[in-house]
This record gives structure tokens, sequence and C-alpha cells, in this order.
């Protein structure tokens, strides 16, 4: 019986996939803090890199995301958005710490 | 202009459903942008604990574990969900929604103990600029699960009345979306709030 109206368009074996690399970049992250075994600017750098590979196996694996296969203005709205955040915390980041350094150095 | 009836002014109805889904990803990228607004905020007032507790204080390692799992595994249900709505297989779809809701709650109920937690110990909201921004940042996260919780309820009620119609179909997409973009905010979340605290 398959009269679902989305036939075709999931698959199983990418959620899997997708569920076990996410776990992978979830205990690194974890593993790194909790045995603190290196130093923490070392383990900060893993974990914000753990993260963006994570973030990127979310959006391939359960969004779908594909260069190809997704359409344009949904890229286009989410490169949009990229480019926002980007702005929005580095900037506020920049601006909050030189601040802090121009006050109280 | 047109002479043309009615009926052409209205979008085929494949049409339809894939401007709804764009509309909901628009809506998606405006809430991302919320949320990176207070993960500037957060950051901002990390260092502004008052003389009060600070992350490394406050923050569990394994509670925080346990909430990823929780939302992880969540994520990953939710796509057998997907999957089964694809086979046409109302009972399995169901059941994985049902697991979904499920583990979202259990995160939820973890979300609340951590709150509740940290209010006894005198570290709610009000105690310094830190714990102001975390409590609205993590809260914020908590309340979109929250709402997502509702959104699976109401789903599993309309596969159960309604059957796996077309409109059916098209809101569980957008269900899905919205359960796997809250998983990403997460990452955030236990990267930048919950690790760093810790590693203090």
């Amino acid at each position: 019986m398959n009269n679902a109206p989305t036939a075709g368009r999931y698959s199983l074996k990418r959620y899997l996939g997708g569920y076990v690399l996410a776990l992978l970049l979830t205990a690194i992250p974890f593993g790194l803090a909790a045995t603190a075994a290196l130093p923490r600017h070392s383990v900060l750098i893993a974990v914000g890199a753990a993260a963006l590979a994570q973030v990127l196996v979310h959006l391939r694996c359960f969004l779908h995301l594909g260069l190809r296969t997704t359409a344009p203005e949904r890229l286009l709205a989410i490169a949009f958005a990229a480019v926002l955040i980007l702005i929005m915390i580095g900037g506020s980041l920049w601006i909050m710490f030189n601040l802090h350094y121009r006050m109280w150095v | 202009m047109s002479i043309a009836g009615k009926d052409t002014a209205v979008l085929p109805e494949a049409d339809v459903y894939e401007q709804r889904a764009l509309g909901f990803w628009l809506y998606l990228m405006s809430d991302a942008i919320i949320f990176a607004l207070l993960f500037a905020t957060y950051l901002v007032m990390v260092g502004n604990t008052a003389g009060g507790p600070g992350g490394g204080d406050l923050f569990s390692l394994s509670h925080t574990f346990g909430e990823t799992l929780l939302l992880l595994t969540s994520s990953l249900t939710f796509g057998l969900a997907s999957v089964a709505l694809d086979s046409g297989n109302r009972r399995q779809l169901l059941g994985w929604l049902a697991v979904t809701f499920a583990l979202g709650l259990g995160f939820v109920a973890m979300e609340l103990r951590e709150f509740h937690g940290l209010i006894a110990l005198g570290a709610g909201p009000e105690r310094s600029g830190f714990l102001s921004a975390f409590f609205t940042l993590v809260g914020t996260h908590g309340l979109h699960v929250s709402a997502g919780l509702v959104f699976i309820l109401v789903m599993m009620a309309q596969v159960a009345v309604k059957g796996l119609s077309r409109p059916v179909a098209s809101r569980l997409e957008r269900l899905g979306l919205f359960w796997h973009f809250l998983d990403i905010v997460w990452i955030g979340i236990f990267s930048a709030v919950y690790l760093p605290g810790i590693l203090q």
C-alpha cells in the first residue's frame, strides 16, 4: 500500500547515517570536556569545529538540504540568514569585547 | 486585464504546498536570527556574574549530555516517522510520532528540573546578567520545544482522524522542519553555553 503523498522523498539510510555521525560529533566535544586532557583553548576550538560539522550533518541528513536538490529561494534564504547571523554575533562580540578592553585595561 | 475565471487565480495544489513550505522555511530563518541575537547577548553577558555563581558552578556535564541524547534521538525518530509517511504506513507513523513526543517531553522535563534546581540554589534569572541571558536563551529554546510537542499532538490527532491526506502530509513536513531546526539550535546551546561553562 503506497498512497502516500510524499512517496520516495525520505530515505531511512540517510536518517540513520546522519544520526550516527551526529552521535559521533556529540561524543567528541563531551568527551574532551569530561577528560580535560587538553588546554581549555584547544578544547573550545574543537568544540566549535564539531558543532559546525554537526550543523552541516543535520542540514544535510535531517533537513535534506542539497545545493542541487533544494529550491534556490530556500538556499538564498538560508544564506541570507547565515550572513545576518555572522554579522550580528561576530559584530556584537567584536564591539563589546573591544569596548571592554578599552574600558578596563 | 485578464478575463480568466477565478479558478486560474488559484495555484495548482502542488504549488500551494510548495509555497507553504517556503513560507515556513522563511519563518524558521527569522527564528534562527532571534536565536542568534540571544546567543550574542549570552556571549556578551557570560562574564557578568555579579559575584554570583558562574557556569562552572552550575552546569552538569552528564545532565546536558542526557538532554542532548534525548533531543538528537527524537530527531531520528521524527525521521523514521517521515519514512513511515512516505510508505503510507499510518500505524508506524503514529508510533514514531508518539516516541518523538515522549523523547521531547523527557527533554523538557530535564530542562525544567535543571531550572528548578538553579532557582532553588538562588541562581535564578534575577541573580546576574549572566543568568538572565542564560535563562532567556535556554528558556526560549525550551518554549519552542514545548510548542513543537503541542504541534506533534495536534498532528497525531489529525493523522488518526483525517488519515494521510495531502494537507496532513504537508503539515507533517513543516512540523519536521521545525523539529529538526530545534535540534540544530540545541547544538549551538551545548557548544556555546554548557561546554564552555563547564570548562571554566
